[in-house]
């Protein structure tokens, strides 16, 4: 009896003090499902989900605070992914929060730019050049298309231009299977 | 001495259409009305464009600089003038444009200084230097440049020329080797200088006796271990992988190159360009083309580089019935969008289609499971699987079956009872893989850029803060140790208390402003002709007059 207690017990501590170490050793810092859904996430910065750029989105679908249908730049495929992320059903766009658009950046009309520099801080991205009253120019390469240059500019100078595709980005088309003859 | 013959798994025998072509010797091009000039040279590298409009140029003269590693210069394909330098449709088949420096040849067709370089007593960094400053890349197709591929550090033992030209309708090589044996051997040996090899083997596919006569005797006599070896008539095998492992039974693994295993392979127009561009100074203008299909004159012609396909296609006279055109081979070429675009490095064939030699695919019908595909497949994959994979969409899985070691080139295709054109589905796949990896690496360059600034913001907001407080605390000990001066004329009126130390700041800072006032002076007075002083001296005289009336118009209001 008191040989099963002594067994039972020094298992209990040497199990006991494994886990304590793994607890300590092999700690995740932050939360790695957040990581996962940042990395989904387009990362255009755009806030159209309502919150301030796409990683507290992450957190606030990790917490279950919002709903994976929030962004439009990821479209419906980044819905799927998500949903297969988290085991979740695919639900459509959530139009609410904006509808999905092909992908653009933005353009500054330099005759029209006064130099204001709102732009500039309103760019998420640091992807515009410019300085008080000198003309301000968008950096084609790093423009994630997230539109919020546009409402603070005090002339309207800056729109939204879809990406025509080069020789870079062109890709070859899902074949189209022929089944009959169109006269 | 390689022993015997190997072979690799696969493979198929098309019908070659070889004689349509190979008998016509290489008759050099007409000069074109103009010569479009494409700065884009791959996939991988463009060149930077060192000539304006209007510039006369020679032939030979270089237009365009290497501008990263994988890049290669771009030269005038003859003399003439620069017309422009314009967006404008390139061989591909998107059809979609690219810059290219548009050249009017003056017809003299002058070079420019053709200085040789010998290359036994030059260093290999000068050598391999020499063959991208003569934008020398491999005419196989793929264009890679042979500085980098002849600039493998050691541990090369063979090299491998190929001259298999497997696909059918395809002569250029085998005319090229038949007619320019000589220059082929001494650019092989300048590459077997370069690589470190210690034997150099020509594979050519058996179905050209002549040119394998030919290299045979341009070969003979010379010291050193190399070898013509005619290796089957088996399609591809002329592929790099595939002709590396009929000659030297070496299988190239997943992700590795023929260098890794002291094996690298050239193409013998490669060979030949540079034997070109080392022994005769003549940088890469050129190569031989074969026009052929459906025309009346199916032909070999050593074309320039920019000569557009229309006017090569005129040389051998399409007959009236010719519907698509293709550049490249049947199995691995595509389909031109657009007839005005020019010939690149790369093109070594152009097919006049018609409708009795390439009848329009049949339907395509449901995949049956053969297995045909696999069979034939010389890479060693499961075409079927990667086909199912790449219709689903489901491009992890489509990777894991190794979609990036398909060389495309179209076995599984050829032999589908089901018509299916499987090349088709793992180009999409390809492209898309591609396109997401692109994606997938602009939103971690976004993520990073908004993580940096929120922490520049932060950053500016702290120090801003420490820079205040930093400066508040600097004027309160200022003020602390000399409590007397100004602020005693103003704290007279005041009772003393907990604002003093505020007070005392607004006075020293209206002192400063003061100080300031007075330092400053107009200083667009100091250099005056004395015209202008006359000028300001009677515009003062009038703002004083001005002035005089108003005050005494407001001194009764005053008073």
């Amino acid at each position: 009896m008191l040989t099963a207690i002594l067994v039972m017990t020094g298992i209990a501590l040497v199990l006991g003090a494994a886990l304590g170490f793994a607890a300590i050793f092999f700690k995740v810092e932050g939360d790695p499902l957040v990581d996962n859904i940042d990395a989904i996430l387009p990362q255009t910065q755009c806030g159209q989900c309502g919150f301030p750029g796409c990683r507290p989105y992450a957190e606030a679908i990790a917490n279950g605070e919002a709903d994976i249908n929030q962004c439009p730049p990821g479209g419906e495929e980044g819905i799927r992914h998500l949903a297969d992320l988290l085991g979740r059903e695919f639900k459509p766009l959530d139009e609410e929060h904006g509808v999905e658009k092909p992908k653009s950046v933005a353009v500054i009309d330099e005759q029209t730019c006064i130099g204001c520099t709102l732009c500039i801080q309103a760019c998420p991205v640091d992807a515009i050049v410019g300085a008080a009253k000198q003309m301000h120019t968008i950096v084609e390469a790093e423009c994630t298309g997230c539109e919020l240059c546009i409402a603070p500019c005090p002339v309207d100078c800056i729109t939204m231009e879809p990406l025509k595709e080069t020789v870079k980005t062109w890709k070859w088309k899902y074949p189209v299977i022929q089944i009959k003859d169109v006269a | 001495m390689i022993a015997g013959l190997f072979r690799f798994k696969g493979g198929i025998k098309p019908e070659t259409h070889k004689n349509a072509s190979a008998g016509s010797p290489i008759q050099i091009a007409p000069l074109p009305k103009q010569l479009i000039v494409p700065l884009r040279q791959s996939p991988r590298a463009t060149a930077e464009c060192i000539v304006v409009p209007g510039q006369k140029v020679l032939k030979g003269e270089r237009i365009g600089l290497p501008d990263s590693p994988l890049s290669t210069a771009v030269h005038a394909p003859t003399s003439g003038t620069v017309v422009e330098i314009t967006p404008h449709a390139m061989a591909h088949a998107s059809g979609l444009q690219t810059r290219c420096v548009v050249i009017e040849p003056d017809g003299d067709e002058r070079w420019i200084d053709r200085p040789t370089l010998d290359y036994a007593s030059a260093s290999p960094k000068e050598a391999l230097a020499w063959l991208r400053d003569h934008g020398i890349v491999g005419l196989g197709g793929a264009t890679f440049p042979s500085h980098i591929k002849a600039g493998v550090d050691g541990g090369i033992e063979t090299l491998i020329l190929n001259g298999a030209e497997c696909e059918p309708w395809i002569t250029c090589d085998d005319r090229l080797m038949r007619e320019r044996a000589d220059g082929i051997v001494a650019g092989a040996l300048i590459l077997k200088h370069l690589t470190g090899a210690r034997e150099i083997v020509f594979g050519v596919e058996d179905n050209k006796p002549q040119a394998i006569e030919a290299l045979r005797t341009a070969i003979h006599g010379l010291s050193g271990d190399i070898t013509v070896i005619p290796v089957p008539s088996l399609y591809p095998a002329g592929g790099e992988k595939q002709l590396i492992r009929v000659l030297t039974g070496v299988e190239i693994p997943h992700g590795k190159l023929g260098g890794d295993f002291g094996v690298q392979c050239f193409n013998v127009g490669t060979a030949y360009a540079v034997n070109r561009a080392i022994n005769h100074g003549e940088p890469l203008v050129s190569r031989v083309m074969t026009v052929t299909g459906n025309v009346d004159k199916p032909g070999n012609f050593e074309v320039l580089i920019g000569t557009p396909v229309e006017a090569l296609l005129a040389l051998g006279q399409p007959k009236p019935d010719t519907g698509r055109i293709l550049m490249g081979g049947p199995m691995m070429g595509f389909e031109l969008p657009r007839l005005d675009v020019p010939a690149t490095k790369a093109t070594n064939c152009l097919i006049a289609t018609s409708p009795t030699l390439f009848p329009p695919p049949p339907p395509e019908m449901n995949c049956i499971r053969c297995g045909a595909c696999a069979v034939v497949c010389p890479a060693e994959l499961q075409p079927f699987e990667l086909y199912w994979f790449s219709r689903a969409r489901n491009f992890g899985k489509a990777q894991e079956y190794h979609l990036f070691d398909c060389i495309e080139c179209g076995c599984c295709s050829y032999v589908c009872p089901s018509q299916i054109r499987l090349v088709d589905y793992y180009r999409f796949a390809k492209g898309e893989i591609w396109a997401r990896e692109r994606e997938k690496s602009a939103a971690d360059a976004a993520r990073e850029r908004f993580e940096f600034r929120n922490e520049r913001q932060a950053r500016e907001k702290r120090e801003k803060a420490e820079k205040l407080a930093a400066k508040a605390a600097a004027t309160k000990a200022k003020l602390a140790a000399a409590p007397t001066d100004a602020p005693a004329a103003v704290a007279t009126d005041t009772p003393a208390g907990p604002d003093d130390a505020k007070r005392a700041l607004i006075a020293a800072a209206l002192e400063r402003a003061k100080a300031q006032k007075a330092a400053v002076e107009p200083k667009n007075t100091d250099a005056l002709t004395p015209e202008q002083a006359a000028q300001v001296a009677e515009a003062d005289a009038r703002r004083a007059a001005q002035a005089a009336p108003d005050t005494a118009a407001d001194a009764p209001e005053s008073n």
